[in-house]
């Protein structure tokens, strides 16, 4: 009777399209804000259009449209087969899929019109915030009621990574997000201050602990082994790491904010966790590397393997250069320079977006019962492009960050400033040209991304309406504890 | 498998006990770091003297806000020489009690604003953020034309001064009831630049002890 269940791939589907889109939409903000950066006139003295409107847009719209559409898609993907069992709650999940979109462009198009709290990542008003918990509460009850009808009973590491990115976000958008409306389109946070500060980047951090890190590594942990074709290098291990580092990562938010009015001691105890931080990021990232032992060849024939193991790569070296900046002698020089915007980028397009990335290529074709891709050429077209423009990207930004440090504290032999703040600014612009051209480059690797998909999509476009059946194949009598998807 | 994996597995195969060590393991860092804070922030008293932001330049401040200023410009000197030297005496907490957010920043596309207050005159001000290339030809800052265009509603902000007054600030009946007349007239730009000329000396502890 079971055996005629199928996989709910509809609500997978949708979620790999918004993916796509609002990775290009998210994408081309911030391609235009960095060009604003060097041609300032771009504006046209619109307020919508104008740099501090639109950033938190292009901020807002990669990581929680883009990346969170990501992250739902692949999480309903990966816990039903690693279940064995169809997704609980259809109607439920449908519901998170329009009530999530629906939150993002709300979220879009209020923050350029100036409705905005103005808190880092958490910009969107009272009325989106409340909306978006629904649909994140929503979220996790067609997550658990899904693992809970499992037919496995050990639950795989990625579900834990995908259960810790719900419940801890769901935390820290609730406590950050505590304010007092004053109409529907302003609202005061209850805290203020050096309190509101730590609040915020208790979350600002967080969010990236656990939506940008934690959610990604559930993906990792499910398609690295599937692309490697190969068991998982450690099950052990990925049972220490991921205890330690959504333990670990919860302490290190006052990194954000040394040497300011935060107490000392608050800042230290950030610092010391950051650098205990690096020991389960660096297993996250060795664990998913060395899976691919035995299977290097592979890097040869398959674009998909080639993000994955080049986003292993940046987490370990982005995770390095956070746990060093959060020295506080090294954050006293980067903090306040475009360091800080490197090494989010240094995360966020090399890590989570090349991640994101080589996990689509690998389920499109099997969401859209094809043997492959449309085109493979495409694929290494867009894994060249995307490599190129996040190392110019990070490099210009560590070049320009590295001027700014250097120019605003230099002294001359009298012990007066060397240089006013503007020549700082001056000495940095062709670096902020090139890092506009490596957005360009970024955004032309998605189009082409798009374009392979839009073909690889084309039968199923053809019969939209009936998703294609994968059937639930039966559980195996005796798994191992580290269940190798075989099927669909 | 270790002998010791033993254990783990009941935790392995339960998804509620697996849901509950991940909300326990995830609550200690939260707790540990921002309980003392708050309650060391209700210690941090507004430095002598010092009044929650009369009604023009609350709506400046929420102008500042509402624009994104933070974005590319910090209020927050820390105690480095070079800070210092560049920007004044570094900031305490005391000054920021009143802002909901704070607005202490994280990226300095611009120069700080802890205490740009006085710094320029307000016609300069007032210039600069309509045009600001008409001043610093290399600057990239946007223009904030619209600024002078848009008429201040002196109903919102005594509905604002209202809704502070219940997180907490120390507002009077004549402060809230006086927000329309104070504002009447003034535009976004005025409000904006009575924020601005007040940074680092309408907040500032020292300054107002030592009066």
């Amino acid at each position: 009777m079971r055996a005629q269940e199928t996989y709910n791939d509809q609500v997978v589907r949708l979620f790999l399209l918004a993916a796509a889109v609002w990775g290009i939409v998210g994408m081309s903000i911030g391609v235009y804000a960095a060009a604003e950066m060097v041609w300032p006139s771009l504006n046209f003295g619109v307020p919508w259009l104008t740099f501090s409107r639109i950033r938190p847009d292009h901020t807002f719209g990669v990581i929680f449209a883009f990346g969170g559409s990501a992250l739902m898609g692949t999480c309903y993907y990966i816990v039903q087969r690693t279940g064995h069992t169809r997704l609980a709650l259809g109607g439920l999940a449908n519901f998170t899929f329009w009530g999530w979109q629906l939150g993002c462009v709300l979220a879009m198009v209020t923050m350029p019109l100036g409705i905005t709290q103005s808190k880092e990542y958490a910009e969107p008003e009272w009325f989106i915030d409340i909306a978006v918990a629904v649909v994140w509460v929503s979220f996790g009850t067609v997550f658990f009621a899904t693992v809970a009808r499992r037919r496995i009973r050990h639950i795989y590491v990625s579900n834990w990574y995908y259960g810790a990115l719900i419940i801890a976000v769901g935390l820290l958008h609730i406590v950050n997000n505590i304010a007092l409306p004053v109409s529907l389109t302003k609202s005061y946070p209850v805290n203020s201050g050096a309190a509101d500060a730590m609040v915020q980047w208790w979350y600002g951090h967080n969010a990236v602990a656990f939506f940008l890190t934690a959610g990604f590594l559930g993906m990792m942990y499910y398609f690295v082994p599937r692309q490697a074709k190969q068991p998982l290098w450690s099950y052990r291990f990925s049972i220490v790491n991921f205890w330690a580092l959504i333990s670990i990562y919860m302490w290190a938010g006052p990194h954000h904010l040394m040497y300011t009015a935060l107490p000392d001691w608050v800042q230290s105890l950030g610092m010391a966790f950051s650098l205990i931080l690096l020991m389960p990021s660096f297993g996250s990232a060795a664990n998913g590397l060395l899976t691919f032992n035995g299977s290097w060849h592979l890097l040869k024939t398959d674009p998909a393997a080639k993000f994955m193991v080049l986003a292993l790569v940046f987490y370990a070296g982005t995770t390095l250069e956070g746990s060093i900046l959060a020295i506080k002698t090294v954050n006293s020089f980067t903090h306040y320079t475009e360091w800080t915007v490197a090494h989010v980028h240094f995360g966020a397009i090399g890590w989570v977006a090349m991640i994101t990335i080589g996990s689509l290529y690998a389920m499109a074709p099997r969401a859209l019962d094809q043997p492959a891709m449309h085109s493979r050429a495409a694929m290494e077209l867009h894994f060249w492009l995307h490599t190129i423009g996040v190392l110019l990207y990070i490099f210009s930004m560590w070049i320009a960050g590295t001027i700014q440090f250097l120019m605003w504290r230099a002294t001359g032999p009298d012990g007066s400033l060397s240089y006013p703040f503007i020549d700082s600014l001056i000495a940095i612009k062709g670096m902020y040209a090139v890092r506009w051209f490596a957005g360009v480059i970024i955004l032309a690797g998605m189009v082409v991304m798009a374009w392979n998909l839009w073909h690889t999509a084309a039968a199923a476009r053809a019969r939209l309406i009936k998703p294609i059946p994968v059937p639930i194949p039966e559980p195996e009598p005796h798994q191992a504890p580290a269940p190798l998807p075989m099927y669909g | 498998m270790a002998r010791g994996y033993k254990y783990y597995e009941a935790v392995e195969k339960n998804a509620a006990l697996l849901g509950i060590l991940i909300f326990v393991a995830v609550s200690f860092g939260g707790l540990a770091e921002l309980v003392p804070l708050f309650v060391e922030a209700h210690t941090v008293a507004p430095p002598p003297g010092v009044k929650p932001y009369d009604p023009l330049r609350l709506a400046g401040k929420d102008i500042y806000v509402r624009e994104g200023c933070y974005l590319c410009h910090s209020q927050m000197i820390r105690a480095l020489r070079a800070e210092t030297q560049r920007y004044g005496t570094f900031s305490v907490a005391s000054e920021s009690v009143y802002d909901r957010p704070f607005q202490w920043g994280s990226k300095r596309t611009g120069p700080d604003l802890a205490r740009v207050g006085g710094k320029y005159s307000d016609e300069w001000q007032r210039l600069h953020l309509v045009d600001p290339r008409a001043f610093v030809p290399e600057s990239n800052m946007p223009p904030y034309p619209w600024l002078e265009e848009h008429k201040l509603d002196g109903a919102d902000i005594a509905a604002r001064m209202r809704v502070l007054r219940k997180l907490g600030d120390p507002y009077t009946d004549a402060d809230i009831a006086g927000a329309p007349k104070a504002v009447a007239d003034k535009t976004e730009l005025d409000a904006l630049v009575a924020y601005l000329q007040g940074l680092g000396i309408a907040n500032e502890p020292a300054k107002e002890a030592s009066k």
